[in-house]
């Protein structure tokens, strides 16, 4: 008997010994780990090329899956790309190193405007990466109506042409905007309301979709549908289908202004090195390439001027470059702290009727 | 025999770790509030239950068994003449009969569930097609129809294989003697062939009901998340709320009501046993 835990012990040991192991080889491995089909991967070995660097590249498809990997433990990550409410709340559950500026000079060509915004008050833990907004991506043959207001997916004209993004935060959202109330409301009354408007809204609602909601309206399965400006811009570059009878607008009310960011957790072995990373895609060039590879908006200065020269015409976009007017009725999520079940409760209670 | 013991220790540690550790630590945090993170600083409470008392998600569990006993029933309806077509083809053409049961489950259950998403969605194939031969447009997706038709499709095989296996199994002798003493097809039916194959039918309802009442990804696809089933509930405690309290005692009360409902299954396949062997007696 003793022997047996003797054995145990001594693997236990060697366990604990190897994994700081692995932490010293000679060559440096920078994990990162970013949505899927969200960065040009050339880069990667432009960036191996330049700093002898390898990265080891990995994807996740929602920021709670990047942060039940992250919560869960026994992850190596060094570079994540949390958006702006996951950003508070890794910051809010000690997930994330500060970032050293001196590492990042390139940061400088990160626009005024997405700098220290409500998530991350003084950008100490994260640089924005791309971002865009929520609004209504619709079929033009199907909608005679200007679409320009939240009202328009409350329309019953449009019974059962309509899909609602399955997502607490975009669809509580979106009816806080329409009532005219804040995104990140914390008033009960309020909330109540959003509800209500919601569970009215059920009935000419004809699905509630997440991903969906691009290929289902590109499909003409239905007129329109709560979704991300990203998922127009995906369709407008698609060089081997003509979508162009299919628009996208943000509604006069303002919208969410979403930012997914670059962060180090703290499951960091490498800092330095990640901020070398972080540097790397902000620097002109390479943020220019990225951006016209991945079709969203950057918020760095140089390479949009580099891109507006080049496709004038996507300025024009409300899903590409929405008018300032609406960029300053619009909000950042911020995280709901206590304030994440109510929502997730009344939200529930809009699903199952 | 010592030596085939030791051949059962991979699998026993394998259990250990990966089926009963988990087990525990779902039972765990069902009885518990407080950072999943930190075990040593969990509290007890029972509050997670009592949130399941709540209507909404009673509500949520009503549906999952009541879309659950439907498209078992549907399944089994179904099912049950494809196992006595494809036992009684010659074996040639079983062979065959089976590879076309079989090759859909080859692929991903996903991938299946999204085929069947452009196959109904409202400009989907189907609906193409009605449109091509002049015949109006069915409005079934997203729905309750097209969750069960869903759920039926993916489900259908786990009736018939037992089913099959069964009914295969039936000595001739006995349709020969029921034959001879003058049965009709009918009667030979219910009196032999029925009886006879209770136990694949139980192993059937058990194998569709089981994934049926827990399964998820389907309502959301098909139903367009109109109609919640538990298993999206349990889903989105974990993946989108973090609420791992909550969703361990959603599976606990899902995992004791399979159990239930598995004793009263089996429970109606002993019977059925019996009557066999009473008859047998006689």
């Amino acid at each position: 008997m003793k022997k047996k835990i003797l054995v145990i012990i001594a693997i236990v040991a060697l366990l604990a010994v190897s994994v700081p192991m692995s932490g010293c080889s000679e060559k440096v491995v920078l994990n990162v780990f970013n949505w899927g089909e969200y960065i040009d991967e050339s880069l990667l070995d432009l960036f191996e090329e330049r700093t002898g660097i390898s990265i080891n590249y990995k994807t996740y498809d929602t920021n709670e899956t990047m942060l039940a990997k992250l919560e869960a433990g026994g992850s190596n990550f060094d570079v994540v790309f949390p958006s702006d409410y996951a950003v508070s709340e890794m910051i809010r559950k000690d997930l994330l190193l500060p970032l050293d500026y001196n590492n990042i000079p390139n940061y400088k060509y990160v626009d005024e405007r997405f700098k220290n915004l409500g998530y991350d008050l003084e950008n100490k833990y994260s640089v924005p990466y791309f971002w865009g907004t929520i609004g209504i991506l619709y079929d033009k043959e199907k909608v005679e109506d200007p679409v320009d207001t939240w009202e328009i997916l409350w329309n019953p004209k449009y019974a059962g042409q309509i899909l609602m993004k399955k997502d607490v935060r975009d669809a509580m959202g979106a009816a806080l905007k329409k009532l005219g109330y804040s995104m990140n409301s914390k008033n009960d009354g309020e909330l109540r309301q959003a509800q209500q408007a919601l569970i009215q809204q059920r009935s000419i609602v004809a699905g509630y979709y997440g991903d969906e909601i691009k290929d289902m309206i590109a499909n003409g399965d239905a007129a329109m549908g709560l979704t991300y400006s990203g998922d127009f811009m995906e369709l407008y570059w698609d060089e081997e289908a003509d979508f162009s009878h299919i628009g996208f607008a943000v509604p006069k009310e303002g919208t969410n202004m979403w930012f997914d960011t670059m962060a180090i957790p703290k499951t960091c072995q490498h800092k330095k090195e990640a901020e070398m990373f972080i540097n790397f895609m902000l620097d002109p060039d390479i943020a220019y390439q990225n951006a016209v590879t991945v079709g969203y908006p950057s918020p760095n200065t140089e390479a949009m001027q580099r891109i507006r020269a080049e496709h004038p015409e996507v300025f024009e976009l409300d899903a590409f470059w929405p008018d300032d007017d609406i960029i300053s009725r619009s909000e950042v999520y911020v995280d709901l702290g206590e304030y994440k079940s109510v929502y997730n409760q009344l939200w529930t209670e809009v699903l199952v009727d | 025999m010592r030596r085939m013991r030791l051949l059962a220790y991979p699998y026993s540690v394998w259990m250990a770790i990966f089926i009963v550790v988990p087990l525990i630590l779902v039972l765990l945090y069902s009885f518990t509030e407080g950072d999943i993170r930190n075990l040593a600083a969990l509290r007890f409470s029972t509050r997670s239950y009592e949130r399941v008392l709540e209507p909404i998600y009673l509500k949520v569990i009503v549906n999952s068994f009541v879309l659950a006993t439907i498209s078992t029933l549907c399944c089994l309806v179904l099912g049950y003449p494809v196992a006595m077509i494809v036992s009684r083809a010659n074996p040639k053409v079983r062979g065959m009969l089976l590879m076309f049961l079989i090759v859909p489950m080859w692929m991903n259950f996903l991938l299946r569930t999204y085929a069947w998403m452009s196959i109904l969605s409202p400009n989907g194939f189907l609906n193409r097609l009605l449109e091509l031969v002049g015949l109006p447009k069915l409005e079934i997706m997203p729905g309750k129809t097209a969750v069960l038709l869903g759920m039926i499709y993916n489900f259908l095989p786990f009736m018939i294989l037992p089913i099959y296996t069964v009914l295969s199994k039936i000595d001739k002798q006995y349709l020969e003697a029921a034959n001879d003493l003058g049965a009709n097809k009918a009667r030979t039916f219910f009196k032999i062939i029925l009886p006879l194959s209770v136990p694949g039918v139980v192993s059937g309802i058990t194998m569709v009901f089981l994934p049926a009442v827990s399964t998820f990804v389907i309502s959301g696809l098909l139903g367009g998340g109109k109609t919640p089933l538990i298993g999206d509930l349990i889903e989105q405690q974990f993946m989108w709320e973090g609420n791992w309290h909550f969703g361990s005692s959603l599976s606990i009360i899902l995992m004791v009501m399979i159990l239930i409902s598995m004793a009263i299954m089996s429970r109606i396949d002993r019977n059925g046993k019996q009557d066999e062997n009473g008859r047998a007696k006689a």
